[in-house]
């Protein structure tokens, strides 16, 4: 994978709760068996109507059609442990996803492909929401710096080696199952 | 001073103790794959095929099994690929425990879990699905993982996980009749949130418990995925020992929690006090209990499912519909064949049939939208299932009311949703 180090981009903004695998990729979707070229299906059902974009939603606004960073709300990710909604949102081109919590298995996905998911406070998150500047996310530093201020989150610390070196966490667990033991322990968060 | 569940993750990871929040390395016991994660763990294996690993074994196909679940019978000409490609995956690894559609025994994946004794109690047990939680009600640490981490368990045959706080939930007493297990796990997620349990293992105890069967019990742990939990687990007891005994499995190790086991934190419910409870459209939390809703006018009632359609499920929807004819369109699916069968040699099926009811093979099916039987836009559900997300069972803009097999049952006769104490 590729190391993850800094990103700087507008945020997409998906102002819902609760959104759920199937909402990212669409159980019709499941059936391909290749794990590229997701980034179509994602949202599909909000992103389209009889095959044409909807305007009113968010991915379809071409002020955010560069974006890296999709900030969403409470609990996203949850529902079923399909990994094609991470590869979808990976294919498509967010890095990072910022929210105030996220499902355990999609979590845990995310940091499998690549993709930082960031828990940030209730404060936080309006925060990003509410602006329409760039934010920059720093991984070594874990901070998000937006309109001149530094906010820092908190990452376990084997997601944080894995992500910043761009190690494959199959190969990586293989070799290295004590170390990621005792790196856990001595770096509790 | 252990709870089950770190006393399971603590034996299998070699240590005398653990604690939440320590990182431990278990060995895994069992594997699960269905027709989705599936060709999704091929996928990651020839991803790193690519990279020069050489994959021409798993670590031990005795303790993988394959169910073939949510796409059969085959949707389509890619789902009946997908199964071929599952069959070719088989047969390459050498994994003789395939359930395959068409071929005696098959179903739901976590039915059969249950049903075929696949998990044992005092095991760990994995599988490429979120309802994977569902086995622990057999004593045994349950969790679903994504497909990477399946590949990475069924090369290595083990896996990490951080240690799960546990909440406990304890029943007292005696269920009223017209409640069933489903009513008790929809008002706790109501009560805690969908994600109230995020990372943390949701245990049930107390009489309320030890009175439920075990299918009762699995309903519970079924659905403390839409809680957010890690896992969700019962202790073993009689009544467990005598469910497997029927499934000619008498060998296995226990885990008990010992008893000062610490929990994060204890909740308490009265059996008596729990009523017929509904979840309205779109979260499981969304809950209120079954009489507030006897205005809503229903298209169709669904009773199948890993949650809602195991046999007592059926026996549960028979008594309701025993001589009465439903007045929306209706379907049942029962959730295994051995229960498909079991429900006719009791006579089930001519119950449901005499009352205009289709019953169909066992299938994830319209449970996640996939096929057979979906919603259209604007369509109103009430089903036996576990989740009623937008679009959960088709159209984005239908709607699912989750309840029990009582209610469904009662709803699918009056054609509105129906408390079953309100019919005659």
């Amino acid at each position: 994978m590729e190391p993850f180090t800094k990103i700087k981009s507008i945020a997409t903004p998906l102002d819902k709760v609760n959104v759920d695998t199937d909402q990212i990729v669409p159980k019709q979707f499941l059936k391909l068996i290749q794990k590229t070229g997701f980034g179509q299906y994602l949202f599909y059902d909000w992103r389209y109507e009889n095959g044409a974009p909807r305007k009113d939603f968010v991915l379809n606004d071409t002020a955010y059609e560069n974006s890296r960073i999709l900030l969403a709300r409470d609990n996203f990710g949850c529902g079923s442990s399909r990994e094609h909604a991470v590869w979808a949102l990976d294919d498509y081109g967010f890095k990072a996803i910022i929210s105030t919590s996220f499902a355990d298995i999609f979590y845990n996905n995310c940091f499998k492909n690549g993709i930082l998911p960031i828990r940030v406070s209730d404060e936080t998150l309006q925060k990003l929401f509410s602006t329409k500047s760039e934010i920059e996310i720093d991984l070594e530093d874990q901070s998000i710096i937006v309109d001149g201020v530094t906010i820092s989150f908190t990452i376990e610390p084997h997601w944080k080696k894995i992500l910043l070196e761009g190690l494959d966490d199959i190969a990586v667990t293989l070799l290295h199952e004590d170390a990621i033991v005792r790196y856990e322990k001595s770096h509790k968060i | 001073m252990l709870n089950i569940t770190e006393k399971i993750l603590a034996r299998a990871s070699g240590k005398t103790s653990v604690s939440p929040g320590d990182v431990v390395f278990v060995n895994v016991d069992k594997v699960m794959v269905h027709d989705v994660s599936g060709p999704g763990v091929m996928a990651v294996f020839e991803k790193l095929r690519k990279t020069g690993m050489k994959i021409d074994k798993i670590w031990d196909p005795d303790r993988v099994w394959v169910a073939e679940d949510h796409f059969v019978p085959a949707a389509d000409k890619i789902s009946a690929q997908n199964i071929v490609l599952l069959t070719n995956f088989t047969k390459q690894f050498g994994i003789k425990k395939h359930f395959k559609y068409g071929m005696g025994q098959y179903g739901i994946c976590h039915t059969l879990s249950h049903e075929e004794a696949m998990v044992l109690p005092g095991e760990v047990y994995v599988g490429g699905d979120s309802h994977t939680n569902t086995t622990g009600a057999m004593g045994a640490f349950a969790a679903g993982l994504g497909h990477t981490d399946v590949a990475y368990v069924l090369l290595n045959g083990k896996i990490w996980f951080k240690v799960p706080e546990t909440l406990y939930f304890k029943i007292n007493g005696k269920l009223p009749d017209h409640v069933m297990a489903k009513d008790v796990i929809l008002k706790i997620i109501g009560d805690i949130g969908t994600d109230g349990a995020a990372y943390k293992t949701m245990q049930f105890g107390g009489t309320g418990i030890s009175e439920m069967s075990v299918e009762s019990r699995l309903t519970l742990t079924n659905m403390t995925t839409e809680a957010g939990a890690k896992s969700g687990i019962v202790e073993p007891d009689q009544k467990l020992r005598d469910y497997l005994a029927e499934r000619g499995v008498t060998k296995y190790d226990e885990v008990h929690g010992d008893a000062d086991a610490q929990y994060e934190k204890i909740y308490e419910y009265e059996a008596s006090e729990m009523e017929p409870i509904v979840a309205k459209p779109f979260s499981p939390e969304n809950t209120v209990v079954a009489r507030d809703l006897s205005s809503i006018e229903l298209d169709k009632a669904y009773i199948g499912s890993c949650t809602g359609a195991k046999l007592e499920d059926l026996r549960a929807v028979a008594k309701i519909l025993k001589g009465k004819t439903v007045k929306i369109r209706t379907e049942v699916l029962p959730a295994a064949m051995s229960i498909f069968r079991k429900a006719m040699d009791e006579g089930l099926l001519k119950i449901f049939m005499d009352a205009g009811v289709v019953v169909g093979p066992p299938t994830c099916g319209a449970c996640c939208g996939a096929h057979m039987g979906v919603l259209a836009k604007d369509e109103i559900c009430i089903s036996t299932t576990n989740r009623n997300f937008p679009g959960r069972m088709g159209h984005v803009e239908s709607q699912t009311y989750l309840a029990s097999p009582l209610v469904a049952a009662a709803s699918a006769i009056t054609g509105k949703i129906t408390d079953p104490r309100d019919i005659s």
